[in-house]
């Protein structure tokens, strides 16, 4: 199966072969890198691009409003914050123009721990891109919905933010991508490019099919009937094996990857929570004004009386940035043994 | 360059037709009569804030002429900031909108109520929302110059800001983009530098002589030119145009212009005297030239003055936008 960096590419072929994608554009996005991930090798659309954030943001506003399809890259989410007027201004000219404008154009960055980044390759971004209004904001935890979810971001008339949690982008999936080959190794010959000299190379790209995983929606992972976890990204795969994992000490745990961060899948997660009445939401950004805590309070408002324990949030520790260090790293965002006790310490609350 | 200055050679025949230079002078007018308005009505509790262009109207009235107007890369994009009231209406703008959005009415076409006083938008235009943030408009230029180089044919993007605000990274995003030999770009750069931030001063922003010389580093052509002089504009602009057009690489203009009620309303809009008024030296040179008579100058002032006053009191009674439109227009919907 390809892994998440291979599906994206993938879509971004199908994007620009079939949905009107005309530039694929960030720093050492085009040829002869195709990505510091190798997400955007081979593209026909890809190009490089100055080393300037802001002007990257910049471009595809303008190639948006002019009527072409960008999809932009920010190489890491850490170096996105300096553009976060642009993003605040690409979210509110269709409101300030009273619907005149909009701006089709999607921006992918890769974000969080997990591949020992030390402070400027760790960060998360989805607490500040949920600040944003006007945008779409999605974070794949498996390559076929970052796959569908990709073909999706490139047929919205609006800005979608598509975040890539790196430590994922190499992990196989579990489920074919429509189109893509049996075997992994037939896979790998067909579209990464070759080390060395690629001057030559052209991808040889499978019949791909067309999946779209629809923005909003969020995917029951495991289903469960003590607690809900709700989770996305890299913490998302750590969460169904945490559920795995207490299923055998009889806790039954369901687990939600939400998917979609805005607009979110609040019905998955309302019946969810009135089935289980205990919820934990998990994501690595840092707690304080996080993402979850916005859950959190909607929880409370609305299914108050559907709880029998306190709504949770595990998220990262509200520090600077994330050390380089094993063991500093693994203090400052949820692991698997945090998730697992979190999870456990849940189901056995009573009211 | 030798060629005859307006203003400062008063001997030397006005170079452009005849026809062309009561349009000129039509329009300056017309712009000028409605930043005054728009100001008084400000002063008047009819508005929250006025910004504007007073006294860049030489400018930006050429500018506004020469313009390929329409919509999509075709046409020629407008990346405008705050003080372009001259140019729109040199596009073809009636004034009534602007009154409109001085007093955030339902019907302001522009913003429908949600922005401040010349944040014009016209996505029929190419007119790209004008947005408070200083500088912005030049990091987006790029890419809607991008998109229309890609096209083929002579369509350009214009952008345009003040002096202070070039000290911003987005001024130089802009400079870097569009001159990159592997892919240069159609983008007219244009500063009007009136010598102030806010309150500011030139000498407090920056160091280089001229802005325009940034270009220089970049391989950019640029220059300097008197932006008060209306005939001077609409040549050096022509010359620009056919330039960017043709060539399909980036031109930076500085215009130097003036500023003749102070930067907004929050510096309190009062008339200053001690800057040049680019329309009553125009006037006197119309008059010596015989071009026109004052007396026609001051009935078509009148003409505007009354037609102004009268979309000034029909909008005053326009409604606000209703509370619930808040939630409308947050995204736009799959066509
Ligand atoms: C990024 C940003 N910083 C500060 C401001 C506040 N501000 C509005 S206008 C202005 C001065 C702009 O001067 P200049 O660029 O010379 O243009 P002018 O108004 O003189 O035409 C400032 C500081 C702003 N709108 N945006």
């Amino acid at each position: 199966m390809a892994n998440m960096a291979q599906a994206i590419r993938m879509a971004l072929h199908y994007a620009e072969e079939n949905l009107g994608v005309t530039d694929i554009f960030g720093e050492d996005v085009g040829a002869p890198l195709g990505g510091v991930f190798t997400c955007t090798q081979g593209l026909k659309t890809a190009w490089n691009s100055p080393l300037d954030e802001r002007g990257i943001i910049g471009m595809a506003m303008g190639l948006a409003m002019a009527g072409s399809r960008p999809v932009a890259e920010i190489q890491f989410c850490d170096y996105v914050y300096n553009t976060i007027d642009l993003l605040k201004l690409a979210g509110n000219t269709c409101w300030a123009s009273n619907g005149d404008w909009n701006m089709p154009m999607v921006v992918r960055t890769p974000v969080g721990s997990g591949i020992r980044g030390s402070m400027y390759h760790s960060h998360s971004f989805d607490a500040t891109m949920t600040h944003i209004p006007g945008w779409k904001i999605v974070m794949p935890s498996t390559p076929l919905d970052a796959y569908g979810l990709l073909i999706s971001a490139c047929q919205e008339p609006n800005p979608v933010m598509f975040l890539e949690p790196k430590a994922l982008l190499r992990v196989k999936g579990e489920e074919r991508i429509p189109g893509e080959p049996d075997d992994d190794r037939a896979l790998s010959k067909m579209i990464d490019a070759p080390l060395g000299d690629r001057s030559q190379w052209r991808p040889q790209w499978p019949n791909l099919e067309a999946f779209a995983v629809p923005i909003g929606k969020g995917k029951i992972v495991r289903e469960g009937t003590q607690l809900t976890v709700v989770s996305y990204g890299r913490t998302l795969p750590l969460c169904a094996k945490a559920a795995a994992a207490l299923a055998d000490e009889g806790i039954s745990a369901e687990v939600i990857d939400l998917r979609s961060l805005w607009p979110y899948d609040w019905e998955m997660i309302q019946a969810s929570v009135q089935k289980t009445g205990r919820v934990l939401y998990v994501n690595e950004d840092t707690e304080v004004t996080n993402f979850g805590e916005h859950l959190v309070r909607r929880t409370v408002d609305e299914l108050f009386y559907s709880l029998l324990a306190p709504p949770k949030l595990l998220a990262g520790k509200f520090i600077p940035g994330i050390g380089l260090a094993d063991t500093l790293e693994m203090a400052s965002v949820p692991q698997l043994g945090d998730i697992t006790e979190a999870m456990r310490a849940l189901a056995v609350q009573q009211p | 360059m030798s060629r005859p200055r307006l203003i400062k050679e008063a001997s030397a025949p006005l170079p452009l037709e005849r026809e062309l230079l009561i349009r000129i002078h039509d329009l300056m007018v017309k712009a000028r009569v409605l930043e005054e308005r728009l100001i008084q009505m400000y002063k008047q509790g009819h508005g929250y804030f006025w910004i504007g262009g007073p006294g860049e109207e030489a400018f930006n009235v050429p500018l506004g002429l020469l313009m390929k107007v329409g919509q999509g890369p075709a046409y020629d994009f407008l990346h405008a900031h705050y003080r372009q009231s001259a140019t729109l209406l040199a596009m073809g703008e009636e004034p009534i909108g602007a009154l409109r959005q001085m007093k955030n009415t339902a019907s302001d076409p522009y913003s429908g109520g949600r922005n401040f006083a010349g944040h014009f938008s016209i996505r029929a235009k190419n007119v790209v929302p004008v947005s408070s943030p200083i500088e912005v408009q030049y990091a987006m230029a790029p890419g809607t110059a991008l998109a229309q180089k890609r096209l083929g044919g002579d369509s350009i993007t214009i952008v345009t800001g003040g002096d202070a605000g070039t000290a911003e990274g987005d001024f130089a995003s802009c400079l870097v983009w569009c001159s990159r030999p592997a892919e240069p770009l159609p983008v007219l750069m244009i500063v009007t530098n009136n010598k102030w931030g806010i309150s500011t001063s030139g000498a407090e922003q920056h160091g280089e002589q001229r802005v325009a010389d940034r270009g220089r580093a970049f391989g950019i052509q640029c220059k300097t030119i008197n932006g008060n002089d209306p005939v001077e504009a609409y040549q050096e602009l022509k010359e620009a145009m056919a330039y960017v057009r043709k060539e399909r690489r980036p031109f930076l203009l500085e215009a130097n212009v003036s500023r003749l009620y102070g930067h907004s309303s929050a510096s309190g809009a009062n008339l200053v005297t001690e800057e040049v008024d680019c329309l009553k030296q125009f006037e006197a040179r119309l008059e010596q030239d015989g071009v026109l008579t004052r007396q026609q100058m001051d009935d078509t002032r009148n003409r505007y003055a009354e037609e102004m006053a009268a979309a000034a009191r029909l909008v005053r009674d326009e409604p606000l936008p209703a509370p619930e439109t808040i939630w409308n227009h947050i995204y736009a919907e799959k066509k």
